[in-house]
């Protein structure tokens, strides 16, 4: 559902992402790893259209995000990695601004409203003001707000930043439920999320694919944990 | 055009939540009949809106732009653009929506300033098509300086050179159609460049539509310039907004 082909961007001299490319289905779960400022994020707003590549293209459930980018949006859930909002808003405002611009409206907004607000447990500050919210309910309102219209393929850059261990499992365990039906992206730093949700993990830095594999596969390859695995690929290859 | 209607909504709703709004109106009020009654307004002894209508390009291009500058600047700082620009909004939908919420706030800050039109309706037997066309001179005024100062939102991050920038570009379009200006101007320009300055600038056009007279060259004076900052606006945004 998601065909990324040679994708490259760079920010004046830097290159933040380099010609990388790989596919992902429906029902696969991917994690995207890589020390700080790998080009995960970079590569993630590229996919959410928030940034134009450089060169080459992807394309999310057939649609080319440079051909119809507001086709891809419609089909996307992105969660971007501070999950801006409009802080100013309550809760309840600001996803039914979302429900607006997604054209989800009446019996269908309340059915969806009905459905989010309690997977997100964000019922408690519903009618409270976004800028009054911790990260960790910030983080939830932005998922909320990610997944509101039930879409097929999900991007979240470091969904579970910010939540305290309980949200943290509650959060995996969402994706876990989802991935079944859906194509989903995260990236993260925390190794042990790869082993409970990813069921692919790619592994970037300074741009370039190192690895595409599993979290399993990589274990048995190394015969270390994924933390070992990643210091040291990350290290050798990149250094 | 749902998503512009959302970005359209929810812009109106926010400058009633926060207290911008209000702050704008008390002090736009305010200091819109304390201009015309120290131009002496009683003095006159004319039942007419003239001195307030005279005073309103002066307040308007301090108040206008402090209400464009936070349109993108602020998005922009805040990192919200990036959840706007994944939504299924186009660039176009989304100035469009912004601008017009804006334009319909200033138009309300107009609206409220009635009473102004009352006390002279019962002072005395005005003019009510002058007044009617006062209000759309400065209504289309507005829409101008407020298109600039959108396109200065969203060259930068940071409001406060927005606001500057745009002051200075409703000043300079303003005040160089002034006739001490243009005086100034002719004594080194040839005649016809400084008729084409005098007509560039809005003094004129907001002059002669506030005089009663709607001619279709002042009219398509304030939409064009309207139409080409806020086109402006969309490219920049769409060349930087991830910067």
């Amino acid at each position: 559902m998601i065909k990324v082909k040679e994708l490259r961007r760079s920010f004046g001299p830097v290159v933040a992402v380099d010609g990388i490319s790989f596919d992902v289905g429906q029902g696969e779960v991917l994690g995207l790893l890589g020390p700080n400022g790998a080009g995960k994020s970079t590569a993630m707003r590229m996919l959410a259209c928030f940034l134009r590549p450089d060169g080459g293209t992807a394309s999310v459930c057939g649609y080319d995000i440079l051909q119809d980018p507001i086709g891809v949006r419609r089909s996307l859930g992105y969660l971007a990695e501070n999950s801006p909002a409009y802080n100013e808003m309550t809760v309840g405002g600001f996803l039914k601004f979302i429900c607006d611009v997604r054209e989800i409206k009446g019996a269908r907004r309340r059915a969806a409203l009905d459905r989010i607000v309690p997977m997100c447990s964000i019922e408690s500050v519903y009618h409270q003001s976004i800028e009054t919210l911790s990260k960790g309910y910030k983080r939830r309102v932005g998922l909320a707000q990610a997944l509101i219209h039930d879409p097929d393929v999900l991007v979240l850059d470091e969904p579970t930043d910010g939540l305290d261990p309980n949200q943290k499992h509650e959060v995996r365990k969402l994706i876990n439920k989802m991935s079944k039906d859906k194509c989903i992206v995260i990236s993260t730093h925390i190794l042990e999320e790869v082993e409970a949700v990813c069921s692919r993990t790619i592994i970037i830095s300074r741009g370039k694919i190192l690895v595409d594999s599993t979290p399993d596969e990589l274990k048995e390859k190394y015969q270390c944990s994924l933390d070992a695995v990643f210091r040291r690929i990350t290290k050798t290859k990149s250094a | 055009m749902n998503s512009f209607k959302a970005v359209f909504k929810r812009e109106l709703k926010s400058y009633f939540t926060t207290p911008l709004a209000y702050v704008f109106l008390v002090i736009f009020l305010s200091a819109s009949a304390y201009l015309t009654f120290k131009d002496g307004f009683y003095e006159m002894r004319q039942a007419d809106m003239r001195p307030f209508f005279m005073n309103l390009p002066l307040l308007f291009i301090f108040m206008v732009p402090s209400t464009a500058m936070r349109l993108w600047a602020e998005e922009r700082r805040a990192g919200s653009i990036e959840l706007l620009f994944t939504l299924p909004i186009t660039v176009k939908q989304a100035v469009l929506g912004k601008f017009f919420a804006a334009w319909l706030f200033l138009a309300i800050a107009l609206a409220l300033t009635f009473p102004m039109a009352i006390t002279v309706c019962y002072l005395g037997d005005p003019d009510v098509g002058l007044i009617i066309t006062g209000y759309l001179g400065s209504l289309l005024m507005a829409g101008g300086f407020l298109a600039i100062g959108c396109f200065f939102s969203a060259v930068s991050k940071n409001q406060v050179i927005s606001f500057v920038l745009s002051v200075l570009a409703c000043a300079i379009l303003f005040f160089a159609g002034m006739p001490t200006m243009l005086n100034y101007l002719s004594s080194f320009l040839p005649a016809g460049m400084v008729s084409a300055v005098e007509s560039m600038s809005f003094q004129a056009h907001f002059e002669s539509i506030q005089k009663g007279v709607l001619e279709f060259k002042d009219l398509s004076y304030f939409i064009l310039l309207i139409i080409g900052w806020v086109a402006a606006c969309v490219v920049v945004l769409d060349e930087r907004k991830a910067s």
